[in-house]
C-alpha cells in the first residue's frame, strides 16, 4: 500500500483555524491509488480488458476477417491456400483413407486455427466462447457473491438459532464435492424449460449454468462472510454505535455492508477465475454450455475427439483459460494485499 | 474427550443424513424433474410411465421411497440399478473404490511431499529468484483446468513422443488392480497422479509459503531467533510448524472430496474407471440408487476426513490440545 500521504489537491480543504493536514483519504480513495501504483496489478488489468475487447470484437473478426458463420457447420466448403483449393475436411491419409480431417492452422485469416469436427473455424468459435465463458464466470460471481452475503450476513447478525440453522446447511453443502453437485443441479435443469412467473428460461440459455455455476460456490464465501460479520458485530465501535441508540438496520448499512464489502471485493477476482475453469470443466462433461452456443469448454470438448490429430483445437481454449485466470489471480493478489489489512505486503 | 468424541460423530451422522435427504430432494421432488418419465425414456406412452411407476415404487409417499432405499442400501445391501436392472450397487462402488484411492493417495503423498517443498523453499528465499520461478510455476498450475492438463499430457505421452526413447514404457490409458501387477499399476497411475498432483502442489505451495511469512511476524520466533537457534531450525521447526496446520485443513478436506469422485475429471481423460467416473455415469443416465449410493459414499468419506483433520491439528499445535 502507498505509505506517501494523499494529493491534497481533490481533498476537501484542510481545517483553516486549526491549520491541521487534510483529512487523510477514504480506505476506497486509498485502495484505488494502491492498484494503480502496483505494476502487477495495471499490467494484469490491462491484459483482462484486451481480452474482454477481444471477445467482444468476435463478430467483427468472424464478419470480416475469418469470413464465417462460426455456428454453422462448414463440412463441404472449401478455401483458398497458396493459390490452391482444398476442401475443409481433409480426406484422411491414414489407415484405411476413411473419414476425413479438419483442415488444421492455416495461420492466415481464414481457419487461422483450423476447423473442428463440423467444419467451423476454431479461431472464431474460440472469441465467441470466451464471450460466453466471461459473461457465464461473471455473472456467476455476481450470483454468489449476493447469495453469500445475504446469506453470511443474516446469520452472522441474526445468530442464534437462524445462525445454527443456516451454517448447518452451508456445512452440508460443503461436504458435496462441488463438481457432482454441479453435474447434479445441471442434469436435473438441463433440456426443460422454466416457468417462473413471466420469466421463460429454455434449457440451452446460459442462465441454467450461471445459475448452476454461481450456487456452488456460495459456502466458500459465506463461511468467511459470516465470520467477519460476527467479529464486526463485537467490535467495540459497533457496541459503542448500539450504545448510542441507533436503530439496528443502520448499523447493518453503515457499520456493517462497508465493511463485508472489503471481504466480498477481495473473493470477487479469485472467485471469477474459479468460475472460467468450472464452466470448462462442466462444459467438457456437457452438462454446461449446449449447443449451438460456444465456450471455451465446449470448444475443448469439440477437440477432445481431434486431440492427436488436431491438437491446436484442444491447446486455444486451453490456453486462453489459463492466460485468463492467471491474469485474474495476479490481480486478485495485489487487490487482497491492498484490501485485506491482515495480509502481509499490505503492511 | 469422550463427550467431544461422541459429539463429533453425533455430528457425522446429523450431516450425512442431511446430505443423503438434500440428494434425495433434488432428484425426486424438485419440479418437473418425474424419475417414472426418465426411465421409461423420452417419448413413452403414459401407460407405460404410469406402469414404471407402479413398478419401481415411485408412486408411493416421498418418505416412504426414501426409507425404503436407505434400508436397501444399508440393511439388505440389495439396492439395484433403475437402468441396469440387476446390477447390485454396493458391489459395483466397492469395486470402483480401489481405482480412486489408488490415484488419489498417489497423487496426495506427490502434491504435499512437493507442496511443502514449494512452499518452504519459496519462503526462505522470499523475493528471490527461486521464489519467483515457484511462484510463477504455482500460478500456471493454479490456471489451468485439470482435464487440460490431463489431455495436453495424453498427447505428448500417448501420441506425439510415445515412440521416443523418453515416453516408451508408457502403457496404453487404463487402470491395472494393485494385486494383479503392482509394477503395472504403478506405471499405469504415474501421469494420472502427476496431473491431478499439479494443481495442489500449486495451491498448497501458495498457501504455504504465505503462511511461513505471516508466521515470521510472530513474537515467538523474534523468541527462537534471540535464543540463537539456526535461521534453518527456525523456518523448519517453528515457523513451518505453524504455518502447515491450514494446509492441514485445506488437504483433508480436498482429499476426502478427492476420493469421494471430485477426481471425475482426471479419471475421464485416463479412462479410470474410478467412483466419480461411475457417479458421472449415473447421473447421465440418471441411475438414481446409483446417484444415492454414490453421494452417500463421497460424503462419508468428506465427513471423516474433516474429523481426521481435527485429530491431526491436535497433534501438530500443542496450542489446541489444552482446550
Amino acid at each position: 500500500m502507498t505509505t506517501d500521504r494523499p494529493e491534497t489537491g481533490s481533498m476537501p480543504p484542510a481545517d483553516a483555524a486549526g491549520g491541521a493536514r487534510p483529512p487523510p483519504a477514504g480506505p476506497w480513495r486509498r485502495a484505488l491509488q494502491g492498484l494503480a501504483s502496483s505494476r502487477t496489478a495495471v499490467l494484469s488489468g490491462l491484459g483482462l480488458v484486451l481480452i474482454v475487447l477481444a471477445t467482444v470484437l468476435a463478430p467483427v473478426y468472424a464478419k470480416h476477417v475469418a469470413q464465417t458463420d462460426p455456428f454453422r457447420s462448414g463440412l463441404s466448403a472449401k478455401i483458398l491456400i497458396d493459390g490452391k483449393r482444398s476442401p475443409v475436411m481433409e480426406r484422411s491419409t491414414e489407415g484405411l483413407g476413411l473419414g476425413v480431417t479438419p483442415i488444421g492452422p492455416t495461420w492466415g485469416p481464414k481457419y487461422f486455427l483450423g476447423a473442428d469436427n463440423q467444419g467451423r473455424d476454431v479461431a472464431a468459435r474460440l472469441l465467441y466462447g470466451g464471450q460466453n465463458s466471461l459473461i457465464i464466470a461473471g455473472a456467476a460471481t455476481l450470483l454468489c457473491l449476493v447469495c453469500a452475503a445475504v446469506i453470511g450476513i443474516v446469520a452472522g447478525y441474526a445468530g442464534g438459532r437462524v445462525d445454527t440453522v443456516l451454517s448447518n446447511l452451508i456445512d452440508m453443502i460443503w461436504a458435496f464435492p462441488v463438481y457432482l453437485l454441479a453435474i447434479s443441479l445441471s442434469i436435473v435443469m438441463l433440456g426443460k424449460t422454466f416457468e417462473i412467473g413471466p420469466i421463460h428460461i429454455s434449457s440451452s440459455s446460459l442462465v441454467v449454468p450461471i445459475i448452476i455455476i454461481g450456487l456452488v460456490y456460495v459456502p466458500y464465501v459465506a463461511r468467511p462472510v459470516r465470520g467477519r460479520v460476527i467479529a464486526i458485530t463485537n467490535s467495540d465501535f459497533v457496541l459503542a454505535a448500539r450504545g448510542l441508540g441507533i436503530r439496528p438496520s443502520r448499523i447493518l448499512w453503515r457499520h456493517i455492508l462497508p465493511n463485508v464489502a472489503t471481504t466480498l471485493i477481495v473473493f470477487a477476482p479469485m472467485l471469477m477465475a474459479l468460475n472460467i475453469v468450472t464452466e470448462s470443466s462442466l462444459s467438457f462433461l456437457s452438462v454446461g454450455v449446449q449447443a449451438p452456443n460456444a465456450s471455451w469448454g465446449t470448444i475443448l470438448q469439440d477437440g477432445q475427439a481431434l486431440l492427436y490429430s488436431r491438437p491446436v483445437v484442444s491447446m486455444a481454449p486451453g490456453i486462453a483459460i489459463m492466460v485468463t485466470v492467471m491474469l485474474l489471480n495476479l490481480f486478485g493478489d495485489v487487490l487482497r494485499d491492498i484490501l485485506d489489512p491482515k495480509s502481509v505486503r499490505g503492511r | 474427550m469422550l463427550a467431544v468424541i461422541l459429539s463429533r460423530l453425533a455430528r457425522m451422522v446429523v450431516v450425512m443424513v442431511g446430505i443423503s435427504v438434500i440428494t434425495f430432494l433434488i432428484f425426486f421432488a424438485t419440479p418437473g424433474a418425474d424419475p417414472a418419465a426418465r426411465i421409461a425414456g423420452r417419448n413413452a406412452a403414459p401407460e407405460t410411465v404410469t406402469a414404471v411407476r407402479h413398478d419401481f415404487g415411485l408412486d408411493r409417499p416421498i418418505w416412504v421411497q426414501y426409507g425404503v432405499m436407505m434400508r436397501k442400501m444399508f440393511v439388505t445391501g440389495d439396492l439395484t440399478s433403475f437402468v441396469n436392472r440387476g446390477q447390485k450397487i454396493v458391489p459395483t462402488l466397492t469395486a470402483a473404490a480401489p481405482v480412486t484411492l489408488s490415484l488419489v493417495a498417489g497423487a496426495a503423498v506427490l502434491w504435499m511431499a512437493l507442496g511443502a517443498a514449494t512452499g518452504i523453499i519459496a519462503a526462505a528465499f522470499k523475493d528471490r529468484l527461486p521464489d519467483k520461478i515457484l511462484m510463477g510455476v504455482s500460478m500456471m498450475a493454479v490456471a489451468m483446468p485439470v482435464f487440460w492438463v490431463g489431455e495436453m499430457v495424453n498427447l505428448v505421452t500417448q501420441s506425439r513422443l510415445h515412440d521416443t526413447w523418453a515416453f516408451s514404457w508408457v502403457p496404453p490409458l487404463g487402470y491395472v488392480p494393485l494385486s494383479e501387477s503392482p509394477a503395472r499399476w504403478f506405471l499405469a497411475l504415474v501421469f494420472p497422479w502427476i496431473t491431478l498432483s499439479f494443481l495442489y502442489i500449486g495451491l498448497y505451495g501458495r498457501m504455504l509459503r504465505t503462511g511461513i511469512i505471516e508466521t515470521y511476524q510472530e513474537d515467538y520466533i523474534r523468541t527462537a531467533r534471540a535464543k540463537g537457534l539456526t535461521a534453518r531450525r527456525v523456518l523448519l521447526k517453528h515457523a513451518t510448524r505453524a504455518a502447515i496446520i491450514p494446509v492441514v485443513i485445506m488437504f483433508g478436506m480436498d482429499f476426502g472430496v478427492l476420493v469421494g469422485g471430485a477426481a471425475v475429471l482426471t479419471e475421464v481423460v485416463f479412462g479410470l474407471n474410478g467412483v466419480g467416473r461411475l457417479t458421472y455415469q449415473a447421473l447421465k443416465v440418471l441411475d438414481l440408487p446409483m446417484i444415492m449410493a454414490a453421494v452417500l459414499y463421497a460424503s462419508f468419506f468428506v465427513v471423516l476426513a474433516n474429523a481426521v483433520v481435527d485429530l491431526l491439528c491436535i497433534l501438530i499445535d500443542p496450542r489446541l490440545r489444552r482446550k
